[in-house]
């Protein structure tokens, strides 16, 4: 574990190592060890990923399916922090809703989100409800326990002085608790949107009738193998860009609040 | 001032507060039961949409005895069991390695995390149809998921936990001329353990996730199966005893898994409470 290498160094060998991944695969499905059918190119990829941005696959082009995940996702992504957050908050300030709802969420808490597809399929059908529910059931954790764990750590300083000059619960929670636990809702928030877009990708592949997940599965009945990965970038890539636009915002509302980034 | 807050952390902290919290923990699970048992009762919940306890035991005693989706009870959880153990194992072999080597060497890092970077913000889940493309609907395809969704946090958290550890322990080691094995076995392995473990977790986590997610993708035995096919025959009876299964075999894991860090880290005065 010598010290940092030089960024020249590090490009270089990362060159590298990008390079010979990329080589690596190719080759395999050049000289034929892989059938090319079961690993296109790189090339292959990429083309096709151009390709489905115009041309429609299983009833839509990319951009469409995407258009369609993401509704479901903002819709079970919003939810969870709607309902989420306050109920943090609150548990954080009321000693007994703790106690009423931690054993529940625990208990909750071991079941895989993906278990609840047949359950959101029976109420909610395979339409949009359906997915939001799974969404939700990945997206709900994080926000209800980095709103719980930032009321819990706000300063016994601020709540005293707050409760000395006489603020209700209300108050108290929207105008001392929300504001302090801020930086550790945003967090979760972080952490939920990751899990959501998780959640989305396998609620399609199972239930549903459009979308990127539905597009994957179709591609795979019809082993359409570049259809398939041209899918996965496209997960990949909007995850990133998600995560990245909140980091973004997560570092912008640190250094507002004077707190290092 | 101080006086006061201290007065609050003890109120909060007693053994007193303790026994409460159980009490009242109890008694919302009681309560729970009780509504369920008035709700379907009273027919408020339709039974088409959620099972009545005591539909819910016959479902139970169905796949218990009789079996159900091609097994009993017992084998179905034991199918997936198998699976989620080889793909957790097959990843920790593999990712724990790569991180500690990573974390080790700043050339082993630079060559392979921008490779490691593009691949990991593709979802586990979203590697099912191209699994199933390679390999099938039978063991083969699950492992691979499993062992792509538990690799990622092994890696970074071994990576993580040699890069964490105190420079002069190294050095003192070194000094002491240290063969690059012993090196790697007993001062980095141990010392970068504790982070290990919490990689671990959370590989556990996505394993059964990734695990119940191929399963209901397309599989012929395993709980995920269990609730496809309940799915299908819209047996919301049989959908709880499937979901309650995977609940109490990812309880089991994690205590097990929690366990084994107990013992693994009995040095560690930080592990044990």
């Amino acid at each position: 574990m010598g010290p940092p290498l030089p960024l020249r160094e590090r490009l270089v060998l990362g060159g590298l190592g990008l390079g010979g991944f990329i080589a690596l695969w190719t080759l395999l499905s050049t000289t034929g060890i892989v059938p090319r059918s079961f690993l296109p190119t790189p090339f292959d990829v990429m083309s096709r990923f151009a390709v489905l941005l115009s041309t429609p696959f299983a009833g839509a082009t990319l951009p469409q399916h995407l258009a369609s995940s993401f509704q479901r996702y903002g819709s079970g992504v919003l939810l969870a922090a709607a309902i989420g957050v306050p109920l943090g908050l609150m548990m954080g300030w009321f000693r007994v809703l703790d106690d009423i709802v931690t054993p529940i969420f625990d208990g909750l808490r071991f079941i895989a989100p993906i278990a609840w597809v047949p359950f959101a399929a029976l109420w909610f059908g395979t339409g949009i409800g359906g997915p939001v529910l799974i969404i939700f059931a990945g997206a709900f954790p994080p926000c209800l326990i980095n709103a719980y764990r930032g009321a819990r750590f706000v300063e016994p300083r601020l709540i005293e002085a707050a409760r000395m000059l006489g603020t209700g619960n209300t108050r108290m929670i929207v105008e001392i608790l929300l504001p302090a636990a801020t930086p550790s809702i945003v967090a979760g928030l972080r952490v939920s949107a990751g899990l959501g877009w998780q959640s989305l990708v396998g609620a399609e592949l199972i239930v549903a009738a459009a979308g990127i997940g539905f597009m994957m599965v179709q591609a795979q009945a019809n082993v359409a193998t570049p259809t398939v990965m041209a899918g996965m970038v496209a997960i990949g890539l909007v995850g990133m860009l998600i995560d990245i636009l909140l980091r973004q915002f997560e570092a912008w509302l640190r250094r507002r609040r004077g707190l290092e980034v | 001032m101080k006086a006061l807050s201290e007065n609050l952390k003890s109120v909060g902290g007693s053994a007193d507060m303790a026994g409460r919290r159980g009490w009242i923990g109890l008694g919302t699970v009681a309560g729970l039961i009780a509504l369920w048992f008035v709700l379907s009762g009273t027919g408020l919940v339709s039974s088409a949409r959620f099972p009545s306890p005591a539909e819910f035991w016959v479902s139970l005693t169905q796949i218990a005895t009789r079996g159900y989706a091609g097994g009993q009870l017992w084998q179905h959880a034991l199918q997936s069991l198998r699976l989620v153990a080889m793909g957790f194992l097959v990843a920790i072999a593999t990712g724990i390695p790569l991180g500690l080597w990573m974390g080790w060497s700043r050339r082993a890092e630079a060559v392979i995390n921008p490779v490691f970077l593009i691949i990991r913000p593709i979802p586990p889940l979203a590697w099912i149809p191209l699994a199933i493309l390679w390999l099938g609907l039978g063991d083969a395809a699950k492992i691979m998921v499993i062992w792509f969704a538990a690799f990622v946090p092994s890696v970074i958290n071994a990576f993580s936990g040699v890069r964490a550890i105190d420079r002069p322990m190294i050095e003192a080691a070194r000094m002491l001329g240290t063969p690059p094995l012993r090196m790697v076995v007993e001062v980095i392995a141990p010392a970068a353990m504790p982070m290990i473990f919490t990689g671990l977790r959370l590989s556990l986590q996505a394993a059964w996730t990734t695990l119940v997610a191929a399963e209901l993708v397309g599989a012929l035995a395993g709980i995920g199966f269990v609730l496809n096919m309940a799915q299908q025959d819209i047996y919301p009876g049989m959908i709880l005893v499937g979901m309650v299964t995977v609940g109490v075999l990812g309880w089991a894991t994690t205590r097990a898994l929690g366990a084994a860090e107990r013992r693994a880290l009995a040095w560690n005065v930080a592990a044990r409470d």
